[in-house]
């Protein structure tokens, strides 16, 4: 295990003397971690240099904010703490887009990077920069650590808030003094270097249980709002339980997808921005809504004034600062929602909600004529088949790892998520960039996962380096590029909301088969749908990393639409009987940016 | 300034870690979340490696109770407590720097003592007067004292502790962190 193994037998005279880099390493095995994603630097090289003698793998990434969406990637797979590292100032500021992107989605990751020496500190010394004051409102919290003696009770603490509570990530900043300096080890002293507080826990009131259980029996059209907590907390089991004894249907966040099976018969689909129309009209005809471990986020209400007016609301999160800040709450419960439908789950009533669901069976309506898996392709290539054919390819069984922009919509619409944690995504940063490190991190935290990369033209080129890594650390998955020529989520908003001023948004792109091989990986093309099956199989038979090139239409939309501000029921549908592009936006141009017309406090 | 209709003056007392980056920290999560903070003072408290800082915001009962959820989250706060303004002695200092002239010194410092406010620096044509009072008490002062012509005012924000008599009933003595 490490040099000091030996010793444990008899109890030595002298104490064990470890460096500050060397304790780095000795606090992660003891954490557990199995990988870091990280790339070395001058300011964190004693931590490299002591690296080989303990198990931790290292992937050498090739670039920081690789190493951020690994370590995320590996967390949201697994459920376990990410780590990644890095050295001082552009190594550390590298990792920014990545840190908070785990922080919008209250992902665990432990990021640690070096820092000049302490002596150095404000000189504005070689690659010296502020990295705490930097990562200050995007981490969970940050520490500056001087001294070899701090370093091992800071990772311990910093390991504990990143898992503890709503999770997060946190930044572990080391200088070199401290790395180099050495000092006395216990490695049985488990402590912190402070205990951390945090606000008293409080059991949830019988009061407002009570309260929560007489709402629930007695809405007649109630609709559970399942978000990524259900997944955090491992709920997905209690969840079932509580549905299967009130017949509630559940709308998913597009964090929360899969928290639910989505082919459960109480299962409507994701909700909001690019929900289906059934959902978003399910939960505005609501009386009562539960909302389990979500944040009410404004690409689930649309306009807040409008949101779900009839409804009454039992919001239940684990931060307290969550209970009202978009939607008031009629029962806050601060709560792990496990716990929470635990507790409930015994004191409701049994009912089918018979009527209720027919209801919203009847909202389904023309949704027939207007998916577009019920319409011919006319022998092109549409996004959405290829990720249906995914889905029904891989059995709903894959890892799904998804970058941000259309390909994410119809991915969430199409691919049956039954699983937690069977779909990786950035929902709340949205990052571009996202997908192919996740996947990584996915892969190694499940390396008996099948994975699937969903990334668009454009975000798959912001971090497609990532594939070197790929090559070189034989990390097999499956890359399926929805390449349509376009930056196509904006493209859509410039169609529908701009006058149809494509500005900066077609994209060319390198050829992506000989991208793949340039990288000793296979690449293929399918321009057509009858070669999705092959390709696909292919990919999941070769031994490593595959680039599948899927040319689509390049003028396709996701639909629905709410646009930004709008009410939730008032969508943008596919045109009937329309096969993309439809020719011209079916909403008049507005002319104004959506995303101007601000939300109602 | 005066806060919007629904808000209120609210003054939260939070006891923290005395680490560098702590007021930072706090000052951080005011900008970002977009709190009407209307004065923030930290200083020493009775405990070795403790801070006591005073936070006055304009917010109303909702944006009260986030905010203090907020500070929770702040690995390094011990305890914040809002504090009742019936139930709390709360006190400003303010330096104001007056004109006064031979003909306006003696009505200047007939003003300033009847805020019970004290002269501490004179000159032939000005001098400071020092208050320490409630916020209400120092506002008006200044607007007693604005005819004579402020050349400066600096004022240190409040700070606030609950009443000697809710000792009994709310308030436990501080403890060092992890004692």
């Amino acid at each position: 295990m490490t040099p000091a193994s030996a010793s444990a037998a008899t109890p030595s005279p002298q104490p064990l003397r470890r460096t500050g880099a060397e304790i780095i390493w000795e606090v992660l095995e003891q954490e557990g971690v199995e990988v870091v994603f990280g790339y070395p630097g001058g300011a964190i090289m004693p931590a490299y240099d002591a690296l080989p003698k303990y198990r931790v793998r290292h992937v050498l990434v090739r670039h920081e904010q690789g190493a951020a969406h690994m370590a995320d990637g590996y967390a949201r797979a697994s459920g376990k703490v990410g780590v990644a590292v890095a050295t001082s100032g552009p190594g550390a500021t590298n990792l920014v887009t990545g840190i908070a992107t785990a922080m919008l989605d209250s992902v665990p990751v432990v990021f640690i990077t070096g820092q000049v020496s302490s002596h150095l500190i404000g000189t504005d010394a070689f690659q010296e920069t502020d990295v705490t004051g930097v990562t200050l409102p995007i981490t969970k919290h940050n520490w500056l650590v001087t001294r070899a003696e701090d370093v091992g009770p800071t990772l311990r603490e910093a390991f504990h808030v990143a898992r503890s509570g709503r999770p997060g990530p946190v930044l572990v900043d080391i200088t070199k003094d401290a790395q180099q300096g050495s000092c006395s080890f216990d490695p049985d002293d488990r402590s912190f270097a402070r205990t951390p507080h945090g606000r008293p826990p409080r059991a949830t009131s019988l009061d407002a249980l009570e309260r929560a259980a007489v709402l629930i029996d007695g809405a007649e059209r109630p609709v559970i709002l399942a978000g990524h907590g259900i997944v955090q907390a491992g709920a997905s089991a209690e969840l079932l339980a509580f549905v299967e004894k009130t017949g509630i249907p559940v709308a998913c966040t597009l964090l929360g997808l899969g928290g639910f099976p989505a082919t459960h018969p109480r299962a409507l689909g994701m909700m909001g921005m690019h929900g289906e129309a059934w959902v978003n009209r399910a939960i505005q005809e609501a009386d009562l809504l539960i909302a389990l471990g979500m944040r009410f986020d404004d690409r689930v209400t649309g306009n807040l004034k409008t949101y779900a007016r009839r409804a009454r609301k039992i919001h239940v999160d684990l931060d307290p600062s969550e209970l009202g800040k978009n939607v008031p709450a009629d029962v806050g419960i601060v709560d792990d929602v496990k716990h929470f439908l635990q507790t409930i789950t015994p004191r409701v009533r049994a009912s089918d909600r018979a009527p209720w669901l027919a209801r919203i069976d009847t909202e389904k309506g023309d949704v027939a004529v207007r998916d577009i898996q019920s319409l011919p392709d006319g022998g092109k290539l549409y996004a959405a088949h290829v990720i249906h054919d995914l889905w029904r390819l891989t059995d709903g069984k894959a890892l799904v790892v998804t970058d941000v922009g259309q390909h994410q919509m119809w991915e969430a619409q199409y691919y049956k998520h039954d699983h937690a944690r069977g779909l990786v995504t950035s929902g709340g940063l949205g990052t571009m960039g996202f997908a192919l490190p996740a996947a990584i991190g996915a892969r190694m935290a499940r390396p008996d996962s099948e994975v699937w990369v969903v990334a668009g033209d454009g975000g798959f080129q912001m971090t497609a380096c990532e594939l070197s890594t790929c090559a070189q650390d034989g990390v097999k998955v499956n890359v399926a590029i929805i390449n349509n020529g376009y930056l196509g989520m904006v493209r859509q908003w410039q169609e529908m909301f701009y006058g149809g001023r494509y500005v900066a948004t077609p994209m060319r792109s390198p050829d992506f088969v000989k991208l793949a091989e340039a990288h000793g990986l296979t690449g293929l093309r399918v321009t057509k749908r009858s070669e999705v099956a092959a390709a696909v199989e292919a990919a999941r038979r070769d031994p490593g990393t595959v680039v599948i090139d899927f040319r689509v239409e390049q003028e396709d939309s996701v639909y629905p639409m709410v646009p930004t501000g709008a009410d939730l029921h008032d969508m943008i549908r596919r045109p009937v009987g329309s096969t993309p592009p439809p020719g011209g936006s079916p909403l008049a141009e507005t002319g104004a940016d959506p995303d101007d017309q601000e939300l109602p406090k | 300034m005066t806060p919007p209709a629904r808000q209120r003056l609210r003054t939260f007392v939070a006891t923290v870690e005395d680490v560098p980056g702590v007021l930072n920290r706090v000052a951080s999560l005011f900008r970002r979340r977009g709190y009407n903070i209307v004065s923030l003072t930290v200083g020493q408290s009775e405990v070795a490696g403790l801070s006591r800082l005073t936070v006055v915001v304009g917010a109303d009962d909702a944006t009260a109770a986030r905010l203090e959820a907020n500070l929770w989250k702040l690995v390094d706060l011990v305890e914040v407590v809002e504090l009742d303004a019936d139930q709390a002695v709360e006190r400003d200092l303010a330096l104001i720097k007056v004109k006064a002239s031979a003909a306006t010194r003696a009505q200047v410092v007939q003003a300033a003592q009847l805020f019970d406010a004290r002269i501490v620096d004179v000159a032939p044509d000005a001098l400071i007067v020092e208050i320490t009072s409630t916020r209400d008490r120092v506002d008006g002062l200044r607007r007693v004292l604005e005819p004579f012509g402020i050349v400066e005012i600096v004022r240190t924000g409040a700070i606030a502790m609950p009443k000697a008599d809710t000792l009994t009933h709310s308030q436990k003595p501080a403890t060092a962190a992890g004692a």
